[in-house]
C-alpha cells in the first residue's frame, strides 16, 4: 500500500472540492500564464518563426541530419550496453569472490571507475591514449570504452546488491545437489538477481542512452552532433534543433522504460514472482537505489 | 611529475576544480529545493500540479544533461539574451547551475516520493485522524521521516551530480575535465600523471563520501 494513493488527505468534501477547483482553476491559469509568457519571450526573438521549423517538415533534413546522428546515438548505445552489462557481471562476480587476490582488486576497480566523471574519462581516452599508442582513437570507441568503463561499474554494484539479495536457502540448495560454487553462480544467483534488478538495470541504460550525448565534445557524430549543431548552423535554427532532439531522446529513453516495465510483468508470470525491489520498497524503512541512478 | 611543478599548470588544476566545487554547492541546493516541492506536488490533492510535477520528472529525466545544458546556452542565453552576470565565465557558471539543478531536481523528486512510500500509512492516517490539513501532514509527519529514509540514495544522486558538473564545461566553463584535457594536449610525454592525478582527486574526494552518506544512512534510519 502506497502513501501516495490519496492517503495524505481526506477525501474532499464539499468544502474542499469547491477549494481544489478553485486552487485548479487559478494555478491552471498560472502555469498557462507561465508558459504564455516563455512563448512570446521566444516569439520576441522570432523563435518560433516557420523559417526555423520548416527545415523539419522536409525529408532531406531527417534523412541527412537527424536520421544518421541517431543511428550514431543507438549504435554506440547499443554497444556500450552489451559490453557493461559483461564488465558488470565479471566485476560483480569477481567482488564476490572467496579469493582475496580476485576480490579486492575487483572492488578497487569498481569503486575507482565510478567515482570519476564520465567526461573526464572521455577525454583522457580520446586525447591521452593517441599520446601513447601513437595512432589516433577513433571517437566512437573512445564514447564506448568510457562508457563501458564507468556503467559497467555501476551495474557492477547493482548486480553484487542483487546477488546478495537472494535469499540463502538458494544457493544452500544448489551445494546440496551437488553444484559448485561456479555453477550456483551462474544458474542460481545471477539470473535471479538480474530479474530482481530488472529496474535498476534499465535505469542504469537510460543513464547510458543519454551519456551518448557527451561524445558531442569529442566530435563523435551522434544525435546532439549532427542534429542540433550541425543541422542548427545549416539552418540558423539552434534552439528548434534543440527541442526536436530533446523530443527524440525522451520517445527512445521513455519506449527503454516501457520494454523494462513489459519485461518485468512478462518475467513475474513464469514461475514464482522474484523478489522484486518494489516488494522491498514496500517494507518500511527501506529505499531501493534504483531511484537514484543519476 | 614535472607538469605539476609548473605554477601555471597548478593553477589550471586549481580553478578547474574550484569551479566543479562552486557547481555542485549551488546546484545542490537548488535541485534540493526544486525537487522536494515536485515531490509536494506530486502527492497534492490537485490534479494540476500532479501533472506538472509528473511532466517535469518525464521531461527532464530523459534529457541528457549534455543537451540540457547546451539549451540553456543557446536557448536562454543566445536566443533569449538572458544575461545573469557581465563577466562571460560567471554567466557561464549560473547558466551550469540551472541546468544542473532543473535537471537533478527530477530524480531528487524520485528519491523522496520512494522514501514517502516507505512511511506506514498509519502515520498519515494518524496525523489526517488529529484534523492535520495536507500541507501540514506533508511538513509535520511524512516528509521528516521520509527524509531519513532517503539519505543513501540522495547522497548517490548528489555524489552524481559532482561528477555532472564536468559536463558544464561543454559551454566553454573550464572546469577540471576541460582543465586535463588542456594539459594532456600540451604535455603528451605526462598523460597518465595527469589522469591520475585529476581522476585521483575525484576518486578521494567521492569515495569517503559515498561511505560517509552510507554510515549516514544507517545512523538516521527510522528503527521499525
Amino acid at each position: 500500500m502506497s502513501v501516495t494513493d490519496a492517503v495524505l488527505y481526506d477525501h474532499p468534501g464539499p468544502r474542499a472540492k469547491i477549494r481544489n477547483r478553485i486552487l485548479t482553476v487559478v494555478l491552471g491559469i498560472a502555469m498557462l500564464a507561465v508558459l504564455y509568457w516563455i512563448y512570446t519571450k521566444f516569439d520576441d526573438k522570432n523563435q518560433w518563426a516557420g523559417p526555423l521549423w520548416k527545415p523539419f517538415l522536409e525529408g532531406e533534413t531527417w534523412t541527412s541530419y537527424i536520421l544518421p546522428g541517431l543511428w550514431g546515438t543507438i549504435s554506440a548505445a547499443a554497444v556500450a550496453m552489451v559490453l557493461s552489462l559483461v564488465f558488470g557481471i565479471i566485476f560483480a562476480v569477481g567482488r564476490l569472490s572467496d579469493h582475496w587476490w580476485l576480490s579486492i582488486p575487483a572492488g578497487a576497480v569498481v569503486e575507482f571507475f565510478r567515482a570519476v566523471p564520465l567526461l573526464l574519462m572521455m577525454f583522457f581516452i580520446f586525447f591521452g591514449i593517441p599520446f601513447l599508442t601513437e595512432e589516433p582513437m577513433p571517437p566512437f570507441w573512445a564514447v564506448v570504452i568510457s562508457l563501458t568503463l564507468y556503467n559497467g561499474s555501476v551495474l557492477a554494484e547493482a548486480f553484487r546488491a542483487g546477488i546478495k539479495s537472494v535469499p540463502t536457502g538458494q544457493s544452500e540448495a544448489g551445494y546440496a545437489i551437488g553444484m559448485r560454487k561456479n555453477l550456483v553462480m551462474r544458474e542460481i544467483l545471477i539470473p535471479q538477481a538480474a530479474r530482481a534488478m530488472l529496474p535498476v538495470i534499465v535505469s542504469q541504460l537510460v543513464v547510458l542512452v543519454k551519456d551518448t550525448a557527451l561524445g558531442y565534445i569529442i566530435g563523435y557524430t551522434e544525435l546532439l552532433q549532427d542534429g542540433v549543431n550541425t543541422l542548427g548552423a545549416n539552418f540558423g535554427n539552434t534552439v528548434a534543433a534543440a527541442i526536436v532532439a530533446a523530443i527524440i531522446y525522451i520517445i527512445l529513453n521513455a519506449s527503454l522504460t516501457f520494454f523494462a516495465g513489459y519485461l518485468e510483468r512478462r518475467t513475474r508470470r513464469t514461475g514464482r514472482a522474484p523478489r522484486s525491489p518494489k516488494a522491498a520498497a514496500a517494507t518500511p524503512g527501506t529505499v531501493v537505489d534504483g531511484a537514484a541512478t543519476i | 611529475m614535472d607538469v605539476f611543478s609548473d605554477s601555471a599548470n597548478i593553477d589550471t588544476y586549481v580553478t578547474g576544480f574550484l569551479w566543479i566545487l562552486k557547481l555542485t554547492a549551488a546546484a545542490t541546493v537548488g535541485a534540493l529545493v526544486l525537487g522536494v516541492l515536485l515531490a509536494g506536488m506530486r502527492v497534492s490533492p490537485i490534479p494540476v500540479l500532479r501533472g506538472f510535477g509528473t511532466a517535469w520528472v518525464n521531461t527532464f529525466r530523459n534529457t541528457p544533461l549534455t543537451l540540457i545544458v547546451f539549451f540553456c546556452y543557446f536557448g536562454l542565453y543566445s536566443a533569449l539574451s538572458l544575461e545573469l552576470s557581465d563577466d562571460i565565465d560567471t554567466n557561464n557558471y549560473w547558466l551550469g547551475v540551472i541546468g544542473l539543478s532543473v535537471y537533478t531536481a527530477a530524480f531528487v523528486c524520485e528519491a523522496i516520493r520512494s522514501g514517502i512510500n516507505t512511511v506506514p500509512v498509519g502515520q498519515a492516517e494518524a496525523a489526517r485522524a488529529i484534523g492535520m490539513s495536507f500541507i501540514q501532514t506533508l511538513t509535520l509527519i511524512i516528509l521528516p521521516q521520509a527524509g531519513r529514509a532517503v539519505v543513501a540514495p540522495l547522497g548517490s544522486i548528489f555524489i552524481a551530480l559532482a561528477k555532472n558538473a564536468t559536463i558544464v564545461g561543454t559551454i566553454g566553463l573550464m572546469e577540471s575535465s576541460s582543465a586535463m584535457k588542456e594539459l594532456i594536449n600540451a604535455n603528451g610525454d605526462a598523460v597518465f600523471p595527469i589522469f591520475f592525478v585529476f581522476a585521483g582527486t575525484f576518486a578521494i574526494f567521492l569515495i569517503p563520501t559515498g561511505y560517509a552518506f552510507g554510515w549516514l544512512a544507517n545512523r538516521l534510519a527510522v528503527k521499525r
